[in-house]
């Protein structure tokens, strides 16, 4: 509660408070929770998978190629995240808000890409309504996807308040955070990518 | 003082209700087959070691209140401060363990035995007949007599019953407490209980899943004869019940009451709900309740009312119209 | 939009039509007194945009017992129904309706606001802290249970209530079975208090780990901290999977998904799997905080130090850690075969080892005590034996073969009342009669309080009692009535007086409070009942701040050193600093309104006025993400103000040395 600076200043500047510690750590809980609803996700869909009720399967509907696009991009998103958070800690707010602005591009690309991909999906006749198993493929990707969405729309928030503020603890803090809630979202796609795509396309 | 009434009057409550309950003859204890037997003596076991599990803790509950309450005269008494008993604490550890295996041993001895054909009875050829659960009456098919029937099913004592389960909808469980446990009948899957009826009589078999405002009604009788009763019974059937028809199968499955029904032939020659593949005969429209705010309801393209529509078709749609 | 204004409010019913004038007369009464006593000021600075943890916690426990109420009327009905067989005071939906929303209503909007209410007032306290790690989201968490309880209590009156139990089974809670919106409701209401509730338990896991006093280290913690720790840590290992299955059932219901549909490839089972990975754990998130606030009773009361502290501590980690490997003990009937079913009844039934090791645990505390019976205390003794039936009939319904002669049937109810009844309902009779004066200043009035205790507790035995007897001889739950030839009827009737009395137990307990805010001696010492915990070394009720300075701990039980070694009671003028404290906020409660509209267009499927309404979601996000506000001082002199006022009463064992 209180933002009284603590005396070690040979910390970060995110970690400088009581309280900013206490966010951290609050959001890496937060991120333990998400882990636990992602992994219900991933849950469902693997007993969900196999059930096509007469639908289209993994093989009809899957396009390697997209999918390998998407995977470069927000793999390549999380490196530039990287070394935004690599510069924020030299204390260089340009560079800092140039390689976010180039992470929430890729993102960018990375969710035009998925939305393209569902309106495949649905020409293709793989709607929610469809079988089991296309309600759960798309409720995953639909998840991740709102996450990213949700992640551009709040990193656009900070950029906004480090243009006005600079970097303080609390600005860093906050972006240290998202950085994190990034890199989160990687490795879901990571597995997303793995279980879903790959697993799909050899089974 | 008021602690000892509330001990004295604890256990006045439950001496009670377990002299009354002893008197009742509960239909769990008195099991009319193998299946409910075996599980009875589970349930006994079970009762012993708790009973002793419940009189040692009240023996300590009620001696420790009574000893250590606080008096008018004990009021300058000031309690040790006690960290922990090290050898009292393995003791309360170790005791509950062993009394979990001495229960888990014949309950795993039990989950195997309930799943075959029970023990003495091996050499009675199986019956299989196979239920299906549907809102709010259960359906019995005999493939071998190709015979169905409806809410109540006759079996030969002494002989063991493969009931193959599956349900046309909802989630029910079936279940003849006096014959033994129960089990779920779930669409598009199959669930299998094995039952065997000691000796001739009628048993009350219901569901105990909750599934929606008929549930309370859904209830059959298990009507065991002897092996030449039941023959007669078969005969009987044969020569006068009617013929089932797809149209007459797909009236039943409408959510209704229905009292005892019985035909010549089964289902199983169009539908068999345990196929995971089958067709769904769901029909939302049906379920509105008395209460509430009509939502969207969501059209399938392998739904009941098709179903209806494929049969008008067949039969050049001079059967029943009821939309 | 075409809105079937019959359809909207739920008529036809003389029961229903009477809750609804009585709830608009209630609304009229509310808003009269308001503007009559020129309040409307008081309630909007001092509760609706309070971020203390003492005031949330206030409301957290006032929702509670509102709901309890509410609750209970449904129980009371249910019993009222199933006194005589074949009676038609319910018919079958209205009393699906009924046990649908008791048990929602009784374990979401009844147990967990009462536990997390109390945890709130007291934790921090407890703890030695200034308030919760991130006050705000307190706020939030409220507002958002607040929200969630309000759409599901409305559903009887508009639009019609859920019906599918409250474990609402697939297929028959999607619209194949259910179409009427009443289970939107379910699907929606929960999901949003639901988030309330994941948010509280990040909150008290860095709470607790982050702001406890100097010297607090996690084993000198007090027990009623350990559990609120442990209880967090499965709230956030537990509820993000419920969120998961709701929303599942949301896009069923809403937009014709096929995750747990009969048609489509859907899979029921995989709903009842999903619901019980979080419904197991659920049971521990509201019993084992009960488990906490017992041990600090039957310790204060017995005048001793919890007996076998850290294997208490073990215990709760090892019951925690083993609810959630126990879940398809809810349905062993589901066909998964003996080899599944042995694991299960091993892990289900080793639960009773490390729970056997707590309650002989609570029996060694008050070996070589001094036990006083006073209320607080009452109820905890009354626990142990009521507990022990719940217990022991819990052991015998974990023998998955047995349980085929068990499940579904009363049997299993009376079970799990006797276990949630003592295991919750007493412990937070006992934690309100115990916090009470550290809440209010005043204690409840201990003549009333047991009468409350011996009608409650008698009547909740002989109302759930023979329904073991009852389940014995075949009668299942959840079914609206049942024949006279069954034979269920005497016992039926003994478990309806039983609600009655235990009704009547209720009843005094509200007259109680209303008999204590009116004449309850206000002369009291901060700590009335001799007690070991930081909470009660500082005054009650308790000012903002909670500390005038962070006291420092040695030992477990700190306070009750603190007295025996006239050490750390005293404070001096030149020792009292500013105190920097959170502000108030509006947000969280401005959250609590949109998440209750946008949820209400939901539920009767208005997609276009509810993606409106979210909109105010996203707007509460932003304005929240600017807000640099950082709270205000208290200046030191105020609070020396404060504190020789409290501290220099008559009988005060803290002073104030100028």
């Amino acid at each position: 509660m209180s933002a009284n600076l603590t005396a070690s200043s040979d910390l970060p500047l995110e970690y400088q408070s009581e309280q900013s510690k206490m966010n951290i750590l609050g959001f890496w809980i937060f991120l333990g929770a998400e882990i636990v609803l992602f992994a219900t996700l991933f849950g469902v869909y693997g007993v969900l998978a196999e059930r096509h009720a007469g639908g289209p399967t993994q093989q009809d509907i899957f396009v390697i190629k997209d999918v390998l696009i998407q995977t470069v991009l927000l793999l390549t998103s999380s490196f530039t995240c990287g070394i935004a958070i690599f510069e924020m800690r030299r204390n260089r707010l340009k560079g800092l808000i140039t390689w976010l602005v180039i992470t929430l591009l890729l993102g960018g690309g990375f969710l035009f890409m998925e939305i393209n991909e569902f309106i495949h999906y649905v020409h293709e006749g793989a709607a929610l309504q469809t079988s089991a198993f296309t309600s759960s493929l798309l409720v995953l990707l639909g998840t991740h996807g709102a996450h990213v969405a949700l992640g551009i729309g709040w990193a656009i928030l900070i950029i906004m308040q480090l243009l006005k503020r600079g970097l303080t603890t609390e600005t860093t803090r906050k972006t240290f955070i998202i950085g994190l809630y990034w890199h989160f979202l990687d490795v879901v796609w990571i597995f997303i990518f793995t279980f879903v795509y790959l697993e799909g396309l050899v089974g | 003082m008021k602690m000892k009434k509330l001990s004295i009057y604890l256990f006045a409550i439950i001496s009670i209700f377990l002299l009354t309950g002893c008197e009742t003859n509960m239909v769990v204890f008195n099991p009319q087959g193998p299946n409910a037997e075996t599980i009875l003596g589970l349930i006994n076991w079970s009762l012993l070691w708790m009973a002793i599990v419940i009189i040692v803790v009240m023996g300590m509950f009620i001696t420790f209140i009574w000893k250590y309450r606080e008096r008018p005269d004990n009021m300058d008494y000031e309690p040790p401060e006690e960290h922990g008993n090290t050898k009292w604490e393995i003791i309360w550890t170790a005791i509950p363990f062993l009394i979990v295996i001495a229960l888990l041993i014949p309950n795993i001895q039990a989950l195997y035995a309930l799943e075959e054909v029970p023990e003495g009875y091996e050499d009675k050829e199986p019956i299989t007949i196979h239920v299906t659960g549907a809102d709010w009456k259960w359906i019995f098919s005999y493939p071998e007599e190709d015979i169905e029937t409806v809410n109540y099913v006759n079996i030969p004592e002494d002989t063991p019953i493969i009931f193959k389960m599956t349900s046309a909808g909802t989630m029910q469980s079936f279940w003849v407490p006096a014959l033994g446990g129960q089990k779920y009948a779930m669409a598009k899957m199959e669930t299998e209980l094995i039952l065997t009826a000691d000796n001739p009589g009628s048993y009350m078999g219901k569901n105990s899943n909750f599934n929606g405002p008929g549930y309370a009604e859904m209830e059959f009788e298990v009507l065991a004869q002897t092996q030449a009763e039941y023959d007669e019974w078969v005969e009987e059937v044969k020569e006068r019940a009617p013929e089932l028809t797809e149209e007459k199968y797909i009236e039943l499955l409408k959510p209704t009451h229905l009292g005892r029904l019985t035909f010549n032939g089964t289902h199983l020659q169009w539908i068999n709900h345990a196929d995971p593949n089958s067709n769904s005969y769901t029909n939302p429209q049906l379920y509105y309740r008395e209460h509430g705010y009509k939502g969207k309801t969501f059209d399938e393209e392998d739904n009941y009312k098709n179903a209806d529509e494929m049969i008008e078709n067949e039969h050049g749609g001079d059967s029943h119209h009821e939309h | 939009m075409n809105i079937k204004w019959d359809e909207f409010f739920v008529t036809g019913d003389p029961l229903i039509l009477g809750a609804q004038i009585s709830i608009v007369l209630t609304m009229v009464g509310i808003i009269a007194l308001l503007t009559y006593l020129k309040r409307w000021t008081w309630l909007w600075r001092e509760w609706l945009t309070t971020v203390d943890h003492k005031r949330i916690g206030i409301m957290y426990i006032l929702s509670g017992v509102v709901m309890f109420f509410r609750g209970g009327i449904d129980g009371l009905m249910m019993k009222a129904q199933t006194a005589v067989p074949e009676n038609e005071f319910l018919n079958a939906q209205h009393y699906n309706e009924v046990f649908t929303t008791h048990g929602v209503i009784m374990i979401l909007f009844m147990a967990m606001p009462l536990l997390i209410g109390i945890m709130n007032v007291i934790i921090p306290l407890q703890i030695g802290a200034r308030d919760v790690a991130f006050p705000q989201l307190n706020a939030l968490s409220f507002w958002l249970f607040f929200s969630g309880a309000m759409l599901f209590n409305i559903s009887f009156v508009i639009g019609g209530s859920p019906d599918a139990g409250w474990t609402s089974y697939f297929p028959m809670a999607g619209k194949e079975f259910s179409p009427s919106i009443g289970n939107n409701y379910y699907a929606i209401a929960i999901q949003i208090a639901g988030i309330g509730t994941l948010i509280s338990g990040i909150n008290f896991i860095v709470t607790i780990l982050k702001m406890r006093t100097k010297g607090m280290t996690l084993m000198k913690m007090p027990m009623f901290s350990w559990t609120t720790l442990i209880t967090s840590i499965i709230i956030v290992a537990a509820f993000p999977i419920f969120t998961v299955a709701l929303a599942l059932m949301t896009f069923d219901r809403l937009f014709g998904a096929h995750f747990f549909t009969v048609s489509g490839g859907g899979m029921d089972m995989l709903w009842a799997n999903l619901f019980w990975l979080w419904g197991h754990p659920e049971v521990y998130i509201v019993v084992l905080p009960a488990f906490g606030i017992f041990s600090e009773i039957v310790s204060t009361f017995s005048r001793k130090r919890l007996f076998g502290y850290t294997s208490m501590v073990i215990a709760v980690a090892g019951i925690a850690f083993l609810s959630m490997l126990v879940w398809v003990h809810h349905f062993y009937t589901m066909g998964s075969g003996p080899a599944v079913n042995s694991v299960f009844s091993l892990t289900t039934m080793l639960i009773a080892v490390p729970t056997g090791i707590k309650m002989f645990n609570w029996l060694f505390t008050m070996r070589k005590g001094r036990i006083n019976f006073s209320t607080p205390m009452l109820w905890t003794l009354a626990f142990i034996p009521c507990f022990l039936i719940g217990g022991t009939t819990g052991v015998m319904l974990a023998m998955a073969a047995a349980d085929f002669q068990y499940h579904n049937t009363l049997f299993l109810v009376a079970h799990f009342h006797y276990t949630l009844i003592p295991g919750v309902v007493f412990a937070v009779f006992a934690a309100l009669y115990y916090w009470w004066p550290k809440m209010f200043g005043h204690k409840l009035n201990e003549k009333i309080g047991k009468w409350h205790f011996w009608l409650f507790v008698i009547g909740f035995n002989f109302t759930f009692f023979p329904m073991f007897f009852l389940g014995l001889d075949g009668a299942v739950r959840r079914s609206f009535t049942y024949s006279a030839e069954s034979g269920y009827g005497p016992l039926f009737l003994l478990s309806a007086i039983g609600s009655a009395v235990l009704a009547i137990g209720f009843a005094m307990f509200v007259y109680n409070i209303y008999w204590s805010i009116r004449h309850a001696d206000r002369n009291i010492s901060s700590d009335p009942w001799d007690a070991r915990t930081l909470e009660w070394a500082t005054a009650s009720p308790v000012q903002d701040y909670n500390f005038a300075k962070l006291p420092e701990v040695k030992t477990l039980d700190a306070f009750w050193h603190m007295k025996k070694d006239n050490e750390g009671l005293t404070i001096e003028d030149k020792e009292i600093k500013d105190i920097h404290m959170p502000n108030n906020s509006g947000i969280p409660f401005f959250m609590g309104v949109v998440f209750t509209v946008a949820g209400f267009f939901l539920v009767f499927e208005w997609y276009i006025p509810a993606a409106i309404a979210s909109l105010g979601i996203f707007a509460g996000l932003i304005i929240r993400s600017f807000d640099y506000n950082d709270g205000h001082h208290i200046h030191a002199e105020d609070v020396r103000k404060v504190e020789r006022k409290w501290r220099n009463r008559k009988g005060e064992v803290h002073k104030h040395v100028g």
